[in-house]
């Protein structure tokens, strides 16, 4: 199962990254014809509180829900680091606002990117966090094709706010590609 | 929602918590009544705007109680009823879960089990309800009790939930576990064509010739409607046929074997289970739910690894597979038995699989799942 691939989205809660999950899991499912899963993690707080979402993608039906092995995290407050940077592989990709996140552990692959400052400044709602950091992370992996990303997250964005969230998502993936290209 | 067609089915992403109940009303229930509890409560709020659009009823009682109250009340009035918990109110409900048995009257009851036991873990995975769901009511009766490990598998099994509830006049209990009600997978919703929906038995003679608990032609009497015009009387105490009380010895001895005989004269056709690769096997494992998914992978690496083990999995746990569990028992030099709690499961298989090798649990109450390497690890040590 070498297109086995496992996903983890940390952030507190009110940032939509349960959304962004269910995304990227539909975007694998809908335009990829691939199997995917999504299981949020509850936490008593709703808002504030730390949460993540876990997605697993693979082109076989997947048996075990949870994670073993994580390709790529995305983190968006040091909290959720702390508490949910587990099982992740050894060559992992993590992909963090370094105005968020000040520690992590550097064996890992780390991408440091002003999510949230890219998302102030261009589009000036915090909302379109998730929508940018999808179009980073696109970026970043190459499990699916970003267009799939892309197209899974118009469908599901609220009427109406269509093309502001593929402006975000396009901010997201020039911007990671920038980062990549400086080395 | 991402809503394609594949053959006529439409392809859906839902988690668990949502599966069970669009299910339930494809099943066509059209009454639900409950106290939200996580992890359970997606269900209360889907139907609460799902029921009204289909001309049913949403109800949030004052507690888990009422709700089972309120359950056996309206499915007396002949309509296809369903309610949704998680331990604690599963322990709440026991009371009216004997009365519904006692009484007779066909309700669905999902349990989405987290860890306990009291409050315990309100949103993290648990499976140990499970002997709760068999025993826990007082008094003998016939059980049946539902544990998909699958979302397709779960959508298919609410269904025939309703179909048994209706076909044997008695709570069905479908029991997810937290990992298979939050977690969200692709699913094919199969067409109606695909199914038949089942209503209970109801009576053919006229209100003045009716009796309530005639089981002259079958083990199962037929129920009438609640306001269609039949007058009955129906008790929590031992009755007769009339529905009225009695200490009657004899009568008590044979309803209350009449009332046993619903499951175990019908097993072929309420069991269910699945068996990968138990042909062969040296080392049997038993699991359920999502545990049974962590099974499948560790029977797989297993194999890779040249050990011949193989998976039952329960998918009804009551009333549970013995004959399949003997069949495993008798081949195999050892039985894991992987449950997210700290042994239940692990005593039906001790008690029925016959197995002259070790029986060996793997238990987990900590909320986290089991992983397939900790299940391996239990078939390396039998092989």
């Amino acid at each position: 199962m070498s297109d086995h691939f496992e996903a983890r989205f940390a952030a507190v809660g009110g940032q939509g990254i349960l959304l962004a999950g269910e995304i990227l899991a539909v975007a694998a499912i809908s335009f990829e014809g691939k199997y995917a899963l999504d299981s949020p993690t509850y936490t008593a707080q709703v808002r504030g509180g730390p949460t993540k979402v876990d997605v697993i993608i693979d082109s076989e039906r997947i048996q075990f829900p949870r994670t073993t092995a994580i390709d790529f995290m995305l983190c968006l407050a040091q909290r959720s680091w702390n508490q949910f940077a587990f099982d992740l592989k050894e060559d992992c990709i993590v992909l963090i606002d370094p105005s968020l996140v000040h520690e992590v552990d550097e064996r890992y692959r780390i991408y440091r990117l002003p999510i949230i400052e890219i998302t102030k400044k261009e589009m000036k709602k915090m909302v379109y966090t998730s929508a940018v950091s999808l179009g980073a992370m696109a970026g970043l992996t190459n499990v699916l094709n970003p267009e799939s990303i892309r197209k899974a997250l118009l469908q599901k964005a609220p009427p109406g706010t269509e093309e502001p969230n593929m402006k975000a998502f396009k901010l997201g993936l020039e911007a990671i590609k920038q980062l990549m290209a400086s080395g | 929602m991402p809503q394609q067609q594949n053959n006529g089915r439409r392809v859906v992403f839902w988690p668990g918590n949502e599966v069970i109940p669009e299910a339930a009303i494809a099943a066509g229930c059209r009454f639900f009544a409950g106290y939200p509890i996580t992890p359970s409560s997606e269900m209360a709020h889907i139907m609460s705007r799902r029921l009204p659009q289909v001309g049913g009823v949403f109800i949030q009682m004052e507690d888990e109680i009422a709700a089972m109250g309120a359950l056996i009340g309206a499915s007396l009035t002949g309509e296809k009823v369903m309610t949704a918990t998680s331990g604690p109110g599963f322990s709440l409900k026991q009371e009216n879960i004997g009365y519904a048995s006692m009484i007779e009257v066909p309700c669905v009851v999902v349990n989405v089990m987290r860890g306990g036991p009291s409050t315990g873990l309100p949103t993290a995975l648990g499976q140990s309800d499970i002997m709760q769901a068999r025993w826990g009511t007082h008094g003998d009766r016939p059980v049946i009790a539902l544990t998909p490990s699958y979302l397709d598998e779960a959508y298919m099994e609410t269904i025939r939930a309703f179909n048994l509830a209706e076909k044997f006049r008695m709570p069905v209990f479908v029991l997810l576990d937290e990992v298979i009600g939050h977690l969200s997978e692709k699913i094919e919703i199969p067409d109606p064509s695909e199914y038949e929906l089942v209503e209970r038995p109801r009576p053919k003679v006229p209100p003045e010739q009716y009796i309530p608990y005639d089981s002259s032609e079958s083990d199962i009497p037929p129920l009438a409607d609640y306001f269609s015009g039949y007058r009955f009387h129906m008790t929590g105490l031992n009755h007769d046929k009339t529905g009225f009380p009695t200490t009657n010895p004899a009568i008590c001895q044979a309803e209350n074997e009449r009332m046993m005989r619903k499951v175990d004269a019908h097993l072929s056709e309420i069991e269910k289970y699945e068996e990968y690769l138990t042909e062969d096997a040296d080392v049997g494992v038993i699991a359920f739910g999502s545990t049974a998914r962590a099974a499948m992978v560790a029977v797989n690496d297993a194999r890779e690894r040249g050990i011949k083990a193989g998976l039952l999995r329960p998918i009804t746990l009551w009333p549970f597979p013995e004959e399949a569990a003997r069949n495993l028992g008798k081949r195999s030099k050892g039985i894991v038995v992987p449950e997210a709690n700290l042994g239940q499961l692990i005593y039906e298989v001790q008690r029925v699989a016959g197995c002259t090798g070790p029986v060996v649990g793997v238990n987990k109450v900590g909320g986290v799942p089991i992983y397939p390497g900790e299940i391996l690890a239990k078939i390396e040590e039998l092989a």
